[in-house]
């Protein structure tokens, strides 16, 4: 078993190390959301940013979604670099005209005279047991919207390296992040699957100039049996997964997309060419979401490697429920894409 | 664009009228800036009839008071934005008319290449930040553009404008609440024309016949004027942006509840909500029949008309000759019929443009923009 260990790093210090170091050569980069400065981050994701940047460039918010999301833009406009930070993007659906019209739209609309680079980012996904209004994922909602980027990091090496690029990017990037994974990397690598151990977790130490450009798929775990093309959460369960399917002797692929827009899908094709089988996993509901989009285009890139049809597993499509083992069920888990990789390889 | 070079608060410590500073040649500036609008918006109606003009169009006339004397107040480089009855604001910021007429007709000379339409008139050069169509949308977009100028120290106001239909809107108030406790450097500009399509005022807005209340709700400084009469929109906003513009206390130096005055009687020093009472003489859009209001209250309004109001103060007071504004009244005619004529002749939006100006870092099938023409001549239309 692999072992070598790579820094030790949560997820949230690896979106802090993003901000701070993107903050610390551009001066028009601020950061705005609600408690993110005198509270320290509501997930303590800011945690010492006031102290390093002052009031001026850490802004604590009204709870004011459609406001602070709204001024970003404006901001962006005249030449600023904003980073809004929603406590949970169930909390972006009021501030929806700001982040998918305005924001996305403002560069076409304009004939090209005013872009908008904005980083919208925060939790994502459900299971923590927040009831149905607080479980959003929302990639299926805004990926479809063309003039944004979105990306959902599995790993704070991800993470880091995808923040700092969509710092960087001259368009509206969005980074749907997980409360559930914020801390995870707190006790080492105990924390994650040992496919992730060594440099695949954490971004590499002192090195400021790190980014991940967007749009490529990375390989998370090499495999021959069947591919599963995920994002995310879902790449921790996926990999949970695997090590189970390992004992049964079906040795899986694991491909995270990592940005769904764009979509790195010559990677995925790649890998579903390779292996002949495949299994698309995704934390939104099922109906027109990405993970029906990813299995339209694997069908449309590489039909003739298929030797079965591609199966999805999305959360089930019911809202979130509150009971605590029935929201785990709900979510597309381990036991779920087990089934899913017997039932399309014809081990079921 | 700037109407003056009179310092407003200097004239205002005098006792007189801002507008008493202006010189005749600046006030036949804005003279021929409402005759241009005026004119501007009969052809772009021609054109809307003859199906030159496509999608939603909304009619400056009636208004053209507020847009020009409002901006003739600001410098140059305040920035601007505002709803989707925007023609009258590109112009009035200085925008050639054959730029805003081809965007109407979609044609690639337009400000916005022909892919943004009427009520998308965006000026980069001259800081207009865009008419937007989703009401009161705009309002946290101007929240940011004060945000920005005090994030960067400058000396400068923006200008949102919004309709009275926006003011039913949460944007609005969220807007509002921002730009109080940060103190931004914003103007919150009502261009209340009694109507949010065909619903009037009374029937949709709260406390309708007192509309400082929406102002005193965030401890903001409220103002109104008669937005008929471009010499009242000039005075009101020549004070009300020098005071926002002279109140420096930005968000990051502001302390505790203990240090933070608001007061009913407004005396927040920075952000200002200004009432400009105005009144449209077509109807909301081109495709309004307008059944809800009389012929003989559209009458009583344009017995007010601002071009006449300011054509028989300047030759009343000798400042100009019936001729002179005859004049100018003939230029803006020939100036709009020579925008229709370009827009005709313009070339359309080309099949390759519907992929430029998505991503400004474009990725697979999106492809980098270039600027438009109204940035690219240098000459502005010419």
């Amino acid at each position: 078993m692999a072992t070598t260990t790579g820094r030790t790093l949560q997820f949230r210090e690896a979106l802090r190390e993003a901000m701070q170091e993107e903050m610390r050569i551009d001066q028009r980069i601020f950061l705005m959301g609600e408690e993110v400065g005198e509270y320290n981050g509501a997930y303590k994701v800011s945690q010492g940013m006031l102290d390093e940047f002052g009031p001026r460039r850490i802004v604590d918010s009204p709870i004011s979604e459609t406001g602070f999301a709204g001024l970003g833009v404006g901001a962006a406009m005249y030449g600023l670099k904003p980073i809004i930070e929603f406590m949970s993007w169930s909390f972006c659906l009021v501030a929806a005209d700001q982040i998918i019209n305005n924001a996305p739209k403002m560069l076409y609309m304009s004939g090209g005279q005013f872009g908008c680079p904005i980083v919208f980012r925060g939790n994502n996904g459900a299971g923590g047991q927040l009831g149905s209004t607080h479980s959003w994922s929302v990639e299926s909602l805004f990926s479809s919207v063309p003039g944004l980027k979105l990306a959902v990091p599995s790993t704070p090496r991800d993470a880091k390296g995808l923040l700092k690029a969509g710092i960087r990017d001259a368009d509206p990037f969005f980074s749907l992040e997980s409360e559930r994974m914020l801390g995870m990397g707190l006790h080492g690598d105990k924390d994650y699957s040992r496919y992730l151990h060594g440099n695949k977790w954490a971004p590499p130490e002192n090195d400021a100039d790190f980014v991940i450009p967007l749009g490529q798929a990375d390989i998370k775990k090499q495999g021959t049996d069947c591919t599963i093309i995920t994002a995310g959460r879902p790449v921790h369960f996926a990999l949970e997964a695997a090590e189970a399917l390992e004992q049964e002797g079906i040795d899986i692929e694991v491909v995270d997309v990592r940005t769904y827009r764009p979509l790195d899908i010559e990677t995925i094709a790649g890998s579903v060419r390779k292996t002949g089988y495949a299994v698309v996993v995704d934390q939104s509901w099922p109906f027109a979401s990405v993970g029906a989009e990813v299995a339209a285009q694997v069908y449309e890139h590489c039909f003739d490697a298929l030797d079965n049809h591609v199966l999805r597993v999305h959360n089930d499509d019911i809202p979130a429920p509150y009971n605590r083992n029935r929201e785990q069920d709900m979510l597309p888990n381990a036991r779920k894409i087990i089934e899913a990789v017997r039932a399309v390889t014809y081990n079921a | 664009m700037t109407a003056t070079n009179a310092s407003p608060s200097n004239a205002l410590a005098k006792g007189g009228r801002p507008s008493d500073q202006l010189t005749e040649q600046q006030l036949l500036k804005m003279l021929y800036d409402m005759m241009l609008i005026r004119r501007f918006e009969e052809k772009t109606m021609q054109a809307y009839q003859q199906a030159k003009i496509g999608g939603f169009c909304h009619i400056y006339i009636g208004q053209e008071a507020v847009a020009v004397g409002s901006i003739s107040a600001l410098k140059d480089e305040d920035p601007i934005v505002g709803a989707y009855r925007d023609h009258g604001f590109a112009l009035a910021r200085g925008m050639h008319p054959n730029y805003c007429m081809a965007e109407m007709y979609g044609k690639i000379t337009g400000c916005a290449k022909g892919k943004g339409g009427s009520m998308h008139m965006f000026d980069r050069e001259r800081h207009m930040y865009g008419g937007h169509a989703i009401v009161g949308g705009q309002c946290p977009l101007g929240a940011g553009l004060g945000f920005a100028i005090q994030y960067e120290e400058k000396d400068n106001v923006a200008l949102c404008y919004l309709g009275d239909g926006a003011l039913n809107q949460g944007a609005f108030f969220e807007s509002m609440n921002l730009a109080a406790i940060w103190n931004l450097p914003v103007i919150f500009v009502l261009e209340n024309n009694n109507y949010s399509m065909g619903t009037h005022i009374s029937r949709g807005t709260a406390m309708a016949n007192d509309l400082s209340a929406k102002a005193e709700a965030f401890g903001i400084r409220y103002a109104e004027c008669d937005g008929l009469d471009v010499l009242a929109v000039y005075d009101c906003f020549a004070s009300q942006v020098a005071m926002t513009r002279n109140a420096k206390n930005p968000q990051w130096k502001r302390g505790g509840w203990d240090q933070i005055a608001y007061s009913r009687e407004g005396a927040n020093p920075g952000p200002a909500f200004v009432n400009v009472r105005t009144y449209r003489f077509q109807g909301h859009s081109m495709s309004d029949p307008q059944k809800y209001r009389s012929k003989e209250e559209v009458g009583e309004y344009k017995h007010r008309d601002p071009i006449n109001l300011l054509v028989n103060h300047l030759i009343e007071s000798g400042k100009a000759t019936q001729q002179q504004c005859d004049e100018l009244d003939n230029k803006a005619k020939d100036i709009s019929k020579d925008a229709i004529t370009h827009a005709e002749n313009a070339p359309e939006l080309p099949v390759e443009e519907m992929f430029t100006d998505v991503y400004a870092n474009p990725f697979g099938p999106y492809i980098k923009g270039g600027l438009p023409n109204i940035i690219t001549n240098e000459n502005n239309g010419e």
